[in-house]
């Protein structure tokens, strides 16, 4: 165990360095002349060589990524171009936002799925196994901004049973809160649910035609017996990794479903860095995401093989 | 069969057809009579001939404002009603598919072939290059694209062409990712081997031995990616950084009228949603049913 989990952290930090290299490569390499890039063509050149001298994007790249990267890991993030402030600042507040949301619509999401690919893994190629894959995998594939505003119609507005913005007002109680987050989690769950519950019936399936399976049928054991003792303890495993990479997914929809419902996530924050062309601000947020997307992988992998040993095995070769 | 065969007659020694061609005309022949497939094609090609033909089919001009009948609700003069300028949205619908079912096939379509080619080659020589290239297909799968766009844009603003290169360098790793998987398991087969014993170059066995075997993951990796090339670029002009901010656009057009739903004007919104939604939904049913029948 103890060689393949320092294989597997070895080859995210390999992952980890070249995250930030892109990250770096996107934020200093690509804009050319960063000031120039958010102050516009018609700027002063003194006012973009001032403001190149005070983000440090006039040294040497190098330098650059190696001051940016470094500071980085000491928890300096920099100061926001457009807020005025430290990023970790912005940055701690959003993250909670946002894991408040997450943590909400994966409470809705994983049972919901699991129970979805279960049931359509039993009722294999039957309509009810084709609404689930079909329609799951259908409204999963439709942009959020999509499925938001057309949940927002219908409960928001016409059947006026939802709050539209996401934001309670100040001091409410947890379930109020929860009530002005359930349409932005249902978006959420709207994203999720096609893929987790794809995965959940494939390893159903799986183990259902396995040998252990028939096995258990022939030494008499019930139907229920079987089912949760041999069939759902093997099929669940897949879903765990797929419930990790789903994070990565995650984010990206955060980015639209905060914007939508105008709720102060990390999100939102990279929205609005992106429209402020704040480069200091959108190049940590980025890299915090993608750093939350590897660590969720990594607990995913670990836990995973933790739980069947025939992948840790197979794996640490 | 109830002709009796003449025992005299010469032996007509049959064609075999090739193998493979039989084995492709059952596939078609299994999609077309999927109810998914055909779906999904009724509902691409509705956007395809609006994409096509929008500009002359559609009841009035997009463009031309009407600021006397802005925001009426959908009726005979306008079935989907009017937008904030006045307005035709059904004209602007119709009409607003043609840029996106433009950028977002030449950008699947960059992504597919460098990914199929980068696939290619890791798969075969493997060693350094292939585990280098796979971790660098775990960074960039890191980053949602729509944040890798974002950062593109911002960096090099947002232009046509900045988006169709962002969408096709990130789908290229991903591409090459399933079809390495392929190449993996192709390379150890009898043909290759056979192949490599008459000497024949690399590239020729990449190219022309391997390739057409792994066509399969091929095509529905592209038709699965098509959908998000069009999912990215709707969100994109949706969150304001779109290529072209003058033409019809679905996903601007909502972004500038979502401020209006309070008031109960639902149609410049939702009449585009329904839209991107169809688009993508088509796509993807077209997708899952070219995936059943390789899988079969």
């Amino acid at each position: 165990m103890g060689r393949f989990l320092l294989k597997r952290l070895g080859l995210a930090t390999i992952t980890l360095f070249l995250l930030s290299v892109i990250v770096f490569f996107g934020a200093q390499v690509l804009p050319g002349n960063v000031a120039r890039r958010i102050l516009g063509p018609f700027a002063d050149q003194a006012a973009v060589d001032a403001l190149n001298k005070n983000l440090g994007t006039d040294r040497p790249l190098l330098t650059q990524y190696w001051d940016w990267i470094s500071s980085f890991f000491r928890g300096d993030f920099g100061d926001s171009f457009s807020y005025g402030v430290p990023v970790s600042d912005l940055i701690g507040d959003a993250l909670l936002h946002s894991l408040k949301l997450a943590a909400f619509a994966f409470v809705m999401v994983v049972p919901l799925a699991i129970l979805g690919g279960v049931i359509a893994a039993l009722k294999r190629d039957r309509l009810i196994d084709r609404v689930i894959t079909i329609g799951g995998l259908s409204l999963a594939v439709v942009p959020e901004f999509v499925s938001g505003i057309i949940l927002i119609l219908v409960f928001g507005l016409w059947l006026d049973l939802l709050p539209v913005s996401a934001n309670a007002p100040e001091g409410s109680s947890f379930f109020t809160q929860l009530k002005y987050l359930l349409l932005p989690a249902l978006t959420l769950v709207i994203l999720l649910f096609g893929y987790i519950a794809r995965i959940t019936r494939a390893g159903t399936i799986e183990s259902l035609d396995a040998d252990y399976t028939r096995t258990a049928y022939l030494k008499g054991l019930p139907r229920q017996v079987v089912l949760r003792r041999h069939v759902l303890r093997n099929s669940l495993l897949p879903t765990i990794a797929v419930v990790a990479t789903q994070t990565g997914f995650l984010v990206g929809g955060l980015v639209v479903i905060e914007t939508l419902f105008n709720y102060p996530g990390m999100g939102k924050l990279i929205f609005t860095a992106a429209s402020q062309k704040d480069f200091p601000l959108l190049e940590s947020a980025v890299l915090i995401s993608g750093i939350g997307f590897l660590c969720a992988t990594l607990v995913a992998d670990l836990s995973y093989s933790l739980l069947n040993p025939r992948i840790r095995y197979a794996r640490a070769e | 069969m109830t002709t009796i065969e003449d025992p005299a007659a010469p032996i007509a020694i049959p064609i075999r057809p090739d193998e493979a061609s039989v084995a492709r005309r059952e596939r078609l022949r299994l999609l077309l009579r999927s109810p998914t497939f055909i779906i999904g094609c009724v509902l691409l090609g509705v956007w395809v001939v609006c994409a096509i033909f929008g500009t002359l089919i559609a009841p009035q001009n997009p463009q031309a404002d009407d600021i006397l009948n802005k925001l009426v609700a959908p009726s005979g003069d306008h079935l989907f009603g009017s937008d904030r300028l006045g307005r035709d949205v059904l004209s602007r619908v119709m009409v607003g598919a043609r840029e996106i079912l433009i950028m977002a096939p030449i950008a699947t379509i960059l992504g597919t072939v460098l990914g199929t080619a980068i696939g290619l080659v890791t798969g075969y020589y493997r060693g350094l290059v292939d585990e280098a290239i796979m971790r660098l297909v775990d960074a960039v799968l890191a980053i949602p694209l729509i944040i890798t766009a974002l950062l593109a844009i911002v960096a090099l603003g947002p232009s046509r062409i900045t988006i169709i290169l962002v969408i096709g360098f990130v789908f290229a790793p991903i591409i090459a990712k399933t079809v390495r998987a392929a190449v993996l398991s192709e390379r150890e087969l009898d043909y290759v081997q056979a192949a490599r014993l008459r000497n024949e170059r690399s590239p020729y066995i990449m190219f022309a031995e391997i390739l057409p075997n792994v066509m399969g993951p091929i095509i529905v990796e592209f038709t699965v990616r098509l959908g998000y090339a069009i999912f990215t670029i709707a969100t994109l002009s949706f969150l304001g950084f779109g290529a072209d901010p003058s033409i019809p656009d679905w996903g601007k057009d909502i972004a500038e009228h979502y401020q209006f739903i309070s008031a109960d004007v639902w149609w410049p919104v939702l009449f585009p949603s329904i839209a991107i939604a169809t688009l993508i939904i088509g796509i993807n049913l077209i997708a899952d049913a070219i995936a059943q029948t390789f899988e079969r």
